[in-house]
């Protein structure tokens, strides 16, 4: 026996080692710790890990950013002067255009909260540095410089100015977080397709390209449209952007749906800084509510200064009618039509014309409606007159009368009766 | 150019390297594959962490150190992802075994046959790095043949400013 474990000693281990990292594979299937993503013992091996680790990227970090920042600032200081003038006169339009924004924001407040929907507004967010990476292309995360010491726990949100990024998976330390990004395999995000609001759930595929999936086939996505956070994940804000459809095609492996593979908005490959979401409420923050303030104030400005102005430019008189109704052009008469028939406006009688029972009344041709200026009527041809036909026997002779004045008569600026012009009769 | 020539098995098998080599070299290997991709991205096609284990499996001709050096380097990495812990720990405990038994049949001394281990072995720790996935995690993984072609090249390619670095440290004992 003993001679057996002598000579098959290195096999023996192999299976041995081999045994009891399956058994930890299996034993971290579904333990978790509560507020963790890893079993308990698990999570120590990681913590004892990135120990280690994260003073050293934090250090080779720490230097490169100082090289970088102290280069690019000698040479952006050239240019600030320049920059400043331009951003401040931008600031200025946008706060014009926030305050028209607000109005509609308000609105769609009212009507959330008869939907009793809330809006979450980002209260705190906290910019972080990114110190590492996993090292694999297979586990798509990353490690941040901001842990429990800066507010930080799982499951925030982790934003650029661009779009999403992911959520914080793991607090490792008080000054080191890993960062699940959205296009790693496990992840998932609710996303609505702004256009044709179409919601699914987003999630990184093999080639750490981001698709959403188990969407309907529908010939109205089309690359190029755009893709926000649909809030319903209760971790990203919703209408944040997250990208922009790349391509649409067939899901071989769940039959009729599509794949939509998207184009992040963020480039998640090269993420230097995130800002990570610590803080959503309920009510517009202290900074978003005093800039639309400001911007409300700055608009009322303006559209004071635009009313004096109105006032002390000429400006055309609308014309008034004799009983003093404003003439809107758009109340205007169509131009006659140069071939009337009985489906021109005002060959039909109208319906209060009509009386329930009676017989269909006959629809008489527009009559020709006299041209308002002498150019006009030189230009415009009169319509040929049709003779009536014989009258039969469905077809009873229409009233001499109102023929005679419509023959005889000129027409009327204005629309006659069409029920006192009947049409001549095409018997078929 | 010296090289390094053995006579007898018991020369090869007793060539040593200084502890401190033993464990910075495969902790330096993890740094860096943690820390470059962050400013090259495609540098996480490579596997460095392999490449120093497959070294010193080579070198030091016994399975059980290359087994329990693949299992401890595969860990380590492990707890820097968000995969369960064992999933690189076992293909590296495999393949750091298999180059120590390799080693011991055939002349690794020959730079030439170092790198085609090399190339051999990345591809069986991608192959093995799959089926842990598919069968053991049930984690739906495309084998994408050609990144999985391409890795063991890279791997390759650097694996030989690695190895002439590494062998400078050698002892004879």
């Amino acid at each position: 026996m003993e001679s057996f474990f002598v000579r098959y000693r290195n096999p023996l281990l192999l299976v041995a080692l081999v045994l009891l990292q399956v058994i930890l594979l299996a034993s971290q299937i579904r333990r978790t710790v509560p507020g963790s993503n890893d079993g308990g013992k698990v999570r120590l091996v990681r913590l004892w890990v990135e120990g280690t680790e994260s003073p050293f990227e934090s250090m080779f970090h720490g230097i490169g950013h100082g090289i970088r920042y102290s280069w690019s600032n000698y040479f952006a200081l050239r240019g600030v002067k320049k920059d400043n003038d331009q951003l401040k006169a931008e600031v200025e339009r946008l706060r014009l255009e926030q305050a028209a924004l607000a109005e509609d924001a308000r609105q769609g407040n009212r009507l959330q909260a008869l939907l009793d929907f809330k809006q979450h507004y980002l209260a705190n967010t906290v910019a972080a540095q990114v110190i590492g990476t996993s090292g694999t292309d297979t586990s798509r995360v990353l490690y941040v410089d901001k842990g429990s010491h800066d507010g930080i726990k799982p499951d925030m949100p982790v934003i650029t100015r661009d779009g999403i990024v992911g959520k914080v998976r793991e607090v490792l330390g008080p000054h080191t977080s890993q960062l699940l990004l959205i296009n790693d395999q496990t992840s998932g995000a609710g996303v609505l397709l702004e256009k044709t609001r179409i919601r699914g759930v987003l999630r990184g595929n093999t080639y750490g390209q981001l698709e959403i999936v188990n969407v309907m086939p529908d010939d109205r996505i089309q690359p190029g449209e755009s893709i926000i956070a649909s809030g319903g994940d209760q971790i990203f804000p919703r209408g944040f952007p997250v990208g922009k459809v790349e391509k649409v095609q067939h899901d071989p492996t769940h039959d009729p749906y599509i794949q939509v593979l998207v184009t992040p908005s963020a480039d998640l490959s090269r993420l230097e800084e995130v800002l990570i979401v610590t803080g959503q409420s309920q009510t517009r923050p202290g900074d978003l509510a005093a800039d639309i303030a400001t911007s409300e104030a700055l608009a009322e400005q303006q559209k004071k200064a635009a009313e004096v102005m109105a006032e002390r430019l000429p400006t055309v008189k609308p014309e008034v009618t004799p009983t003093g109704e404003a003439l809107s052009p758009a109340l205007k008469q169509p131009p006659p039509p140069l071939h009337p028939d009985r489906f021109s406006t005002g060959a039909t009688p109208p319906a209060n014309a009509m009386q329930p029972g009676a017989a269909t009344p006959v629809a008489a041709p527009a009559p020709k409606v006299k041209a308002e200026t002498p150019a006009e009527d030189a230009t415009t041809a009169p319509p040929p007159v049709k003779k009536p036909k014989p009258p039969t026997e469905d077809q009873p002779a229409p009233a001499k009368k109102p023929a005679a004045k419509t023959e005889d008569q000129p027409p009327a600026a204005t629309t006659p009766s069409p029920a006192a012009t009947p049409a001549p009769q095409e018997t078929q | 150019m010296a090289t390094l020539s053995y006579t007898t098995r018991r020369q090869a098998v007793e060539q040593t390297f200084p502890l401190a080599v033993m464990v910075i070299a495969p902790l330096l290997a993890i740094f860096i594959q943690a820390y470059l991709p962050k400013i090259f991205p495609k540098f996480a096609i490579l596997d460095l962490p392999l490449v120093v284990t497959l070294y010193f499996a080579l070198a030091r001709r016994s399975p059980v150190y290359g087994a329990i050096l693949g299992a401890s380097v595969g860990i380590w990495q492990d707890a820097l992802t968000n995969l369960p812990l064992g999933v690189n720990g076992v293909c590296k405990t495999i393949v750091g075994y298999m180059a120590a038994s390799v080693s011991m049949r055939l002349d690794v001394d020959n730079q030439g046959t170092r790198l085609l281990l090399v190339i051999i072995l990345s591809f069986i720790n991608s192959v093995l790095h799959l089926c842990v996935m598919r069968w053991l995690l049930n984690v739906h993984q495309d084998w994408r043949w050609g990144m999985e072609a391409l890795r063991p090249l890279l791997n390759t390619a650097i694996a030989l400013p690695i190895f002439a670095l590494l062998d400078m440290f050698r002892q004879r004992s």
